[in-house]
């Protein structure tokens, strides 16, 4: 069984013969080894983040915090994220049950598609929408005559945004919905039940805590997103600065205390969203388990 | 194909909807960059490529990658050996922890890593009694990767060791085998398709890596410039026709040595010495 954060039960796996595991001593000297690991490369950096966050005392922590230009990125974020999560979970069911549901030509094809923004730099990424909408791209002139801003402006954010994080939904769902088959969906068809019904009652139940789990993914990524962001934003202070490039800008300026102030929020949503993956996680293993 | 559709609905709303969003999200974009690329001048283009910061900049960005790779391939299968198999303290919250870079800001990793191997960082000060300068080096440049990179390998390897029936192990020990020979003669082999994967995956990610890299890396031409700044540098610069070559280049390459690793790993994943 699978507990949040992973791992067998203490006592057992330890219960192997002798002849199968390793003299205590291997085990010990491994068993630092990946600890120091750990140690160096996640503990340390967390540490270091609240370490330098808290250095200048409680007052300096919430004036970094509750800073107007703060407040503004902290703002801007959540509004992006509030429209890139629902469109990419609306992408994810969709392309999850097109591929999952159904037989088609072309299938791994569009599979890899979806998978692709995973292989682009995100500083690439941010460029594509540069090169449509910046003021020498595409559209560019035509958008100038019309005074349309994307570029350098929330569209651009979202969009390079909605592109970096687009796979994560859909990742999620398609082996959800491909390990559990169609058999429930048939039956409530052939029952009677109409589309919409069926997918309200029967797959949504069937796959919430892999949608729970592609949006918590999905939010962590837009909210962290920097290179692509970075690319379109134009860094204006207040005005296109997301919660990372905020963090980015202050780090710059040598105000060292203010930006791990504000890294320490990202810090600990991102301690938030491992909790909850654990969470999900160890219902599966529940539901597993049941059957 | 059989071309059965089932008796469920919904595909082509499904299917146009899917189809619908990733032209206008992907497919018109990745034109722009293909578009573009065809209008800018040959020579331009070749100068931009053949420079030597782009170059630098490339073998950079390669290297790094590559080199954090491996170090997240042997401690990747180090760490998910020792969360599979051995017993400490705190054992389950290590194994939480190992997907912090997957939900930690890649900017929040950059100030963080910079600060901790820094001259008088926490553990810098250590490296630089020693003579080791991290911060501002290439070096820099493989910790922010290895960070980056740290969960994919113990992630695929950690399923298979845990599926991997203790029978074949007894087996090798009752036929008078060693730990280290059924190791490396039955445990590995079988590891090694998944450490490939996550391995590619790893490097995948290193290569594009932007937000964890510049901080530590001090962005010096020729010496730790990795190539998305330098696309970054050339955008800000309105080189439009400059960053579009160096992209489309970089992409070129990546892609063609990822799908080299993955054929090379579906062929390891069919061994000959099943039969």
């Amino acid at each position: 069984m699978r507990l949040p954060f992973g791992g067998p039960k203490r006592g057992e796996k330890t219960g192997r013969p002798r002849s199968l595991n390793e003299p205590p001593l291997v085990r010990g000297l491994l068993t630092a080894a990946a600890l120091i690991f750990i140690l160096l490369f996640l503990l340390l950096p967390l540490g270091i983040v609240f370490t330098k966050a808290f250095g200048e005392g409680w007052s300096m922590y919430s004036r970094s915090v509750f800073e107007p230009y703060a407040l503004r990125a902290i703002r801007l974020t959540a509004l992006t994220t509030l429209i890139v999560v629902p469109l990419n979970l609306l992408f994810g069911i969709a392309a999850a049950w097109a591929i999952s549901k159904f037989d088609f030509r072309g299938k791994n094809l569009l599979v890899t598609a979806i998978d692709l923004p995973f292989s682009i730099s995100p500083v690439i990424s941010g460029m594509l929408f540069i090169l449509l909408f910046g003021a020498q791209g595409f559209f560019g002139p035509w958008l100038l005559e019309r005074g349309i801003k994307i570029v350098f402006a929330l569209p651009s954010i979202v969009l390079a945004t909605l592109f970096v994080t687009s796979p994560l939904v859909a990742r999620e769902l398609i082996p959800l919905m491909r390990s559990q088959g169609s058999e429930e969906e048939e039956m409530a068809v052939t029952l009677g039940a109409s589309g919409l019904q069926t997918f309200l009652k029967v797959s949504i139940p069937k796959m919430k805590w892999g949608l729970f789990y592609g949006v918590i993914l999905c939010s962590a990524r837009s909210v962290g997103e920097f290179g692509a962001v970075s690319v379109v934003s134009g860094h204006i202070r207040g005005l296109t600065t997301t919660v990372p490039l905020h963090v980015e800008m202050l780090y710059n300026e040598y105000q060292f205390t203010a930006a791990f102030a504000v890294a320490s929020l990202l810090t600990m949503l991102a301690l938030v969203t491992l909790v909850l993956k654990g969470l999900v996680e160890w219902r599966a293993s529940l539901r597993d388990e049941g059957r | 194909m059989s071309g059965r559709r089932g008796v469920l609905p919904g595909f082509g709303l499904a299917m146009g909807f899917t189809l619908w969003y990733l032209g206008l999200l992907l497919l018109i974009p990745l034109g722009a960059l293909v578009l573009k690329a065809a209008t800018v001048d040959p020579e331009k283009f070749a100068a931009t490529i053949t420079s030597g910061r782009t170059l630098a900049a490339f073998r950079l960005s390669f290297g790094a990658a590559l080199v954090a790779a491996c170090i997240n391939g042997v401690f990747g299968l180090l760490l998910a050996w020792v969360l599979e198999r051995y017993d400490f303290p705190f054992k389950r919250l290590v194994d939480g922890l190992v997907d912090l870079p997957f939900a930690l800001p890649t900017a929040v990793a950059g100030i963080a890593l910079t600060t901790l191997y820094a001259g008088n960082g926490w553990v810098g000060r250590h490296l630089a009694v020693l003579g080791v300068q991290v911060a501002y080096t290439p070096l820099g440049v493989v910790a922010a990767l290895t960070f980056v990179g740290l969960p994919f390998v113990v992630r695929t390897v950690q399923p298979v060791l845990r599926d991997l029936p203790a029978a074949i192990e007894e087996a090798s020990a009752s036929l008078g085998a060693g730990r280290l020979q059924t190791f490396f003669r039955l445990i590995f082999p079988e590891l090694l398709p998944a450490a490939a994967t996550g391995f590619t995956l790893a490097f995948a990610r290193g290569l594009g890596e932007y937000g964890s890299v510049i901080f530590i890396s001090g962005n010096m031409p020729m010496k730790t410039e990795i190539t998305p700044l330098l696309i970054m540098i050339k955008l800000e610069e309105y080189d439009y026709a400059g960053a579009t070559a160096i992209a489309l280049v970089f992409l070129a390459i990546s892609f063609a040595i990822l799908l080299a690793i993955n054929a090379l790993s579906l062929r390891s994943a069919h061994p000959v010495r099943r039969g």
